[in-house]
């Protein structure tokens, strides 16, 4: 059984199918990409299953159980988190605040505001932003405000994570200081499921990819199978 | 048969100028993302002045168009440079702009009601203006109605077609459409938005103008305004000059046959109708 | 985040409330009628401007209800207070405004920004008159008279709601609540997705917060001795109450109570005489609080204190 699983996951804007009809699934302990230009429905599969939308068809579901329609902070509990495309950080509180809020809230065990305070220590330490713990996050750095928002996901302690455009805006220094964080994330046994707009990024770190286009799943396969794809390279090429 | 047609009129004529006394706040909010709650105030003022130049110095309201126009076009400007302005180089998201020029809009509500208050006391004023009675369609009708439907059309038409056919328009639909590009196309955004929120001003004080010609006007008169204008609004759309018309037609309509079947419903009716459309289509009828 | 250190230098803030509160409480044994009454006035419109700021302040949605809960409150005594004990009728004026609250809130959930703002203003609008069109064709008359209530019953039942809201205050910030709530005003999509119930929350937050308005509302009523829909359903109100916190300050409790009492103050001194110009003051305030004071008068205050005091106090 994987431990996400969907099957045909639909939901329309108006007339326009955003998502149409599609399957995936990703296994315990895998990183899975999800690509395709822009607007092929990455981020809105991303709302379908962390809650933010309610598919109109299809059900989704998480360590074999139904999650289709749940409420964003029930999904959360049940151990999917994510970070957002455009940062939604809590601008003027701490950065220790902004992780210390989802180690409150977002784990089915209420812990008391001392552990949600030392487990927020851990994920910053993590993330490498220990020395920014207590500056607002609206006056960090870009690629300091995306790792504060793993942070954040991460405090909610998490099965599955789901990483919207983690790379977009940041510099090569940046984007591979982020593929490492990924890693380390899988090291810790964490489920990852990565949207990227750019193709680069994700081949070195995937073990499978998933390739949306106009809202369906048109290949799915190890990075080296993609690559070779030639309804792929059609797509990306025809943009 | 010739009691549905007299509601039917009525509530037309009633519809034109709620169209008008909407059309201003809705470009203040579509262009300078302002909901402006003193928008009454501008009516106020509108009404107020005529009557005073009316009595005074017998002034014809007719005139009176051609004066307070351009003033409050000149004062709205004015506030725009000197207090919006200022509120939205400061503010660090639309949101907040909008919830701050909101609160702002409710201090200029409270300071323009006051000095009228000041000004010409709480008094209810009204002058007699063109109240003879006209056969239209075979029933009775003021002479003052007829002609403020058909200032209220005209200016609207006028309106319409200056923000579709000149350059000014043009640059606010660019405006509306998406600030920053109409910035970098060459339009002078600031200049823009000022002159938005002078327009919607000169708007308001314009359908104050008409509205002294046919009710009563006083200096706390504003509020009950700005809700129509609102209610209109939403129904139309918030920022569509169209929906604006719509929604004032609509709602016109809604209030005389209301007022015709149970008088004392007609304000609940208007409520309902704002309270349910928030609920299920906050965008209105013809809003993007 | 507050964490527990208690800082000794900071502990003449509780005592000083302390003080005051028990100055509050005994009032009618020591002043005279015209002070219990004034300050009966006084805590009214602090309870409006704090109740409002319990909710408003951290999420960040201008309400406008504030006078369709004070109204219920009003029409609760107007209707219920001859044949009812009086803390039974302030009892059921907070009830009453918090179920209508919860099922408003409900309702919103949707709307945000200046939506939420005008859906509350209709409301307030939409039961004045529905009222009134009910009153004159069922009752029969535009207004009601409400049973009468010696001075120092209204004044100490009128501290009892504010003492109750200042206790519910401070709980909500010191609790996981406040934190979330605060969450919710950063951002709202955010909070949803760390495991904040968001939705449940707003409901349960903005229906407490009217129990308290509806309270004054019946208490305030028997005062008055005649109501009718546009004295109970004043639009006013809510723009007081509004006005009174951001003039205050939202970043703190003292914020509100401080803008409350200058305001409620200042009205005393104005609204006979001089009323036009106490609300064109009131105008005046609200638009440069807006432009120049974004923490009101307490963050202000505060600003001043930390700069005499040479920066002793370095922000958190």
């Amino acid at each position: 059984m994987p431990l996400l699983e969907g099957k045909g996951v639909t939901r329309y804007f108006g007339g326009l199918a955003a998502v149409h009809k599609v399957d995936f699934y990703v296994e315990r302990g895998e990183i899975v990409g999800l690509i395709g230009p822009n607007g092929a429905g990455k981020t809105t599969l991303f709302n379908l299953i962390s809650g933010a939308l309610v598919p109109q068809s299809g059900q989704i579901h998480f360590k074999g159980e139904n999650i289709t329609g749940l409420k964003p902070h029930v999904i959360c509990k049940k151990g999917i988190a994510r970070t957002f495309q455009l940062v939604r950080i809590f601008p003027n509180m701490s950065a220790l605040e902004n992780v210390a809020l989802a180690a409150l809230f977002g784990r089915p065990d209420g812990l008391s505001m001392k552990q949600a305070l030392e487990e927020a220590e851990k994920w910053l330490e993590f993330v490498g932003l220990s020395a920014v713990k207590g500056v607002p996050a609206r006056n960090l750095t870009l690629a300091n405000q995306k790792r504060l928002e793993v942070a954040r996901a991460l405090a909610t302690d998490p099965e599955l994570l789901l990483l919207d455009e983690l790379m977009a805006g940041l510099n090569p220094t940046e984007v591979a200081q982020a593929m490492d964080l990924v890693n380390q994330i899988r090291e810790r046994g964490i489920t990852v499921f990565v949207v990227e707009h750019v193709m680069k990024a994700i081949m070195g770190i995937c073990d499978r990819i998933i390739v949306l286009h106009h809202g369906e799943k048109i290949a799915e396969g190890t990075p080296q199978e993609i690559a070779n794809s030639r309804t792929v390279i059609e797509v990306y090429l025809g943009e | 048969m010739k009691i549905l047609l007299e509601v039917l009129i009525t509530g037309l004529l009633m519809g034109g100028l709620y169209a008008l006394i909407s059309v201003g706040l809705s470009l203040q909010y579509g262009v300078a993302r302002i909901l402006n709650i003193s928008h009454g105030e501008f009516i106020m003022l509108g009404g107020m002045t005529t009557w005073a130049l009316y009595t005074a110095l017998h002034i014809s309201p007719l005139l009176a168009l051609a004066i307070c126009g351009p003033l409050a076009l000149g004062l709205g400007y004015l506030i725009h440079r000197t207090l919006f302005k200022r509120l939205l180089d400061r503010a660090p998201s639309f949101a907040v702009f909008e919830g701050n020029s909101m609160l702002a809009a409710f201090g200029l509500m409270f300071i323009l009601q006051n000095i009228a208050l000041i000004a010409w006391g709480a008094e209810i004023r009204g002058y007699s203006y063109l109240s003879i009675p006209v056969h239209f369609l075979g029933t009775l009708f003021g002479a003052n109605r007829l002609l403020t439907f058909g200032i209220a059309l005209a200016i609207g038409l006028a309106f319409y077609l200056f923000l579709n056919l000149t350059r000014t328009g043009k640059a606010i639909r660019a405006a509306a459409q998406d600030p920053a590009t109409a910035g970098l196309m060459g339009v002078n955004i600031n200049n823009v938005l000022a002159l938005c929120f002078g327009l919607g001003a000169a708007m308001a004080s314009v359908a104050g103008v008409l509205i002294s010609m046919c009710y009563p006007v006083h200096a706390s008169m504003g509020l009950e305004y700005t809700v129509i204008a609102i209610i209109v609004v939403v129904l139309g759309g918030l920022g569509s000059i169209p929906g604006s018309f719509l929604g004032g037609f609509i709602l016109g309509l809604v209030g005389s046959i209301v007022t015709f079947l149970e008088p004392g419903l007609a304000l609940v009716a208007y409520y309902i109708i704002f309270i349910v459309l928030l609920l299920i289509r906050p965008t209105g009828l013809l809003g993007r | 985040m507050r964490l527990g250190k208690i800082n000794p230098k900071k502990l003449w803030v509780p005592g000083a409330t302390f003080v005051v509160l028990a100055l509050l409480a005994t009032l009618p044994l020591y002043a005279s009628t015209y002070s219990v009454i004034l300050l009966t006035s006084i805590l009214m419109f602090v309870i409006l401007a704090l109740s409002w700021a319990l909710f408003s302040a951290p999420t960040g949605y201008i309400s406008l209800a504030p006078a369709a809960f004070f109204g219920v409150g009003i029409y609760t005594s107007a209707i219920l207070g001859k044949q009812l004990p009086f803390p039974l009728v302030v009892s059921l004026g907070g009830l009453i405004s918090f179920c209508l609250a919860l099922l408003v809130g409900a309702l919103t959930l949707r709307l945000r920004g200046i939506y939420f703002a005008m859906f509350t203003f209709g409301l307030v609008e939409l039961i004045k008159h529905f009222w009134l069109w009910y009153e004159i064709q069922f009752t029969g008359t535009r207004g009601r008279f409400v049973v009468v209530v010696p001075h120092n019953t209204i004044y100490l039942a009128m501290f009892a709601v504010f003492v109750l809201l200042l206790l519910t205050t401070y709980l909500v910030r010191r609790s996981r609540l406040g934190l979330a709530l605060r969450s919710i005003g950063e951002c709202e999509e955010a909070a949803a997705h760390i495991g904040v119930n968001v939705n449940a929350l707003k409901t349960v937050m903005f229906a407490v917060s009217a129990i308290f308005m509806g309270a004054a509302g019946s208490i305030i009523a028997t005062r008055w001795t005649y109501v009718d829909p546009y004295i109970a359903f004043n639009p006013l109100y809510s723009f007081m109450a509004v006005l009174m916190a951001l003039f205050g300050g939202l970043g703190h409790p003292y914020g509100p109570i401080l803008g409350a009492a200058i305001f409620a103050y200042l009205e005393e001194l104005l609204i006979t005489r001089f009323p036009y110009y106490y609300m064109l003051i009131f105008g005046v305030v609200l638009i440069i609080t807006v432009l120049y004071l974004p923490e009101g008068l307490i963050g202000l205050i505060g600003k001043i204190w930390r700069r005499v005091r040479g920066g002793h106090y370095a922000a958190a």
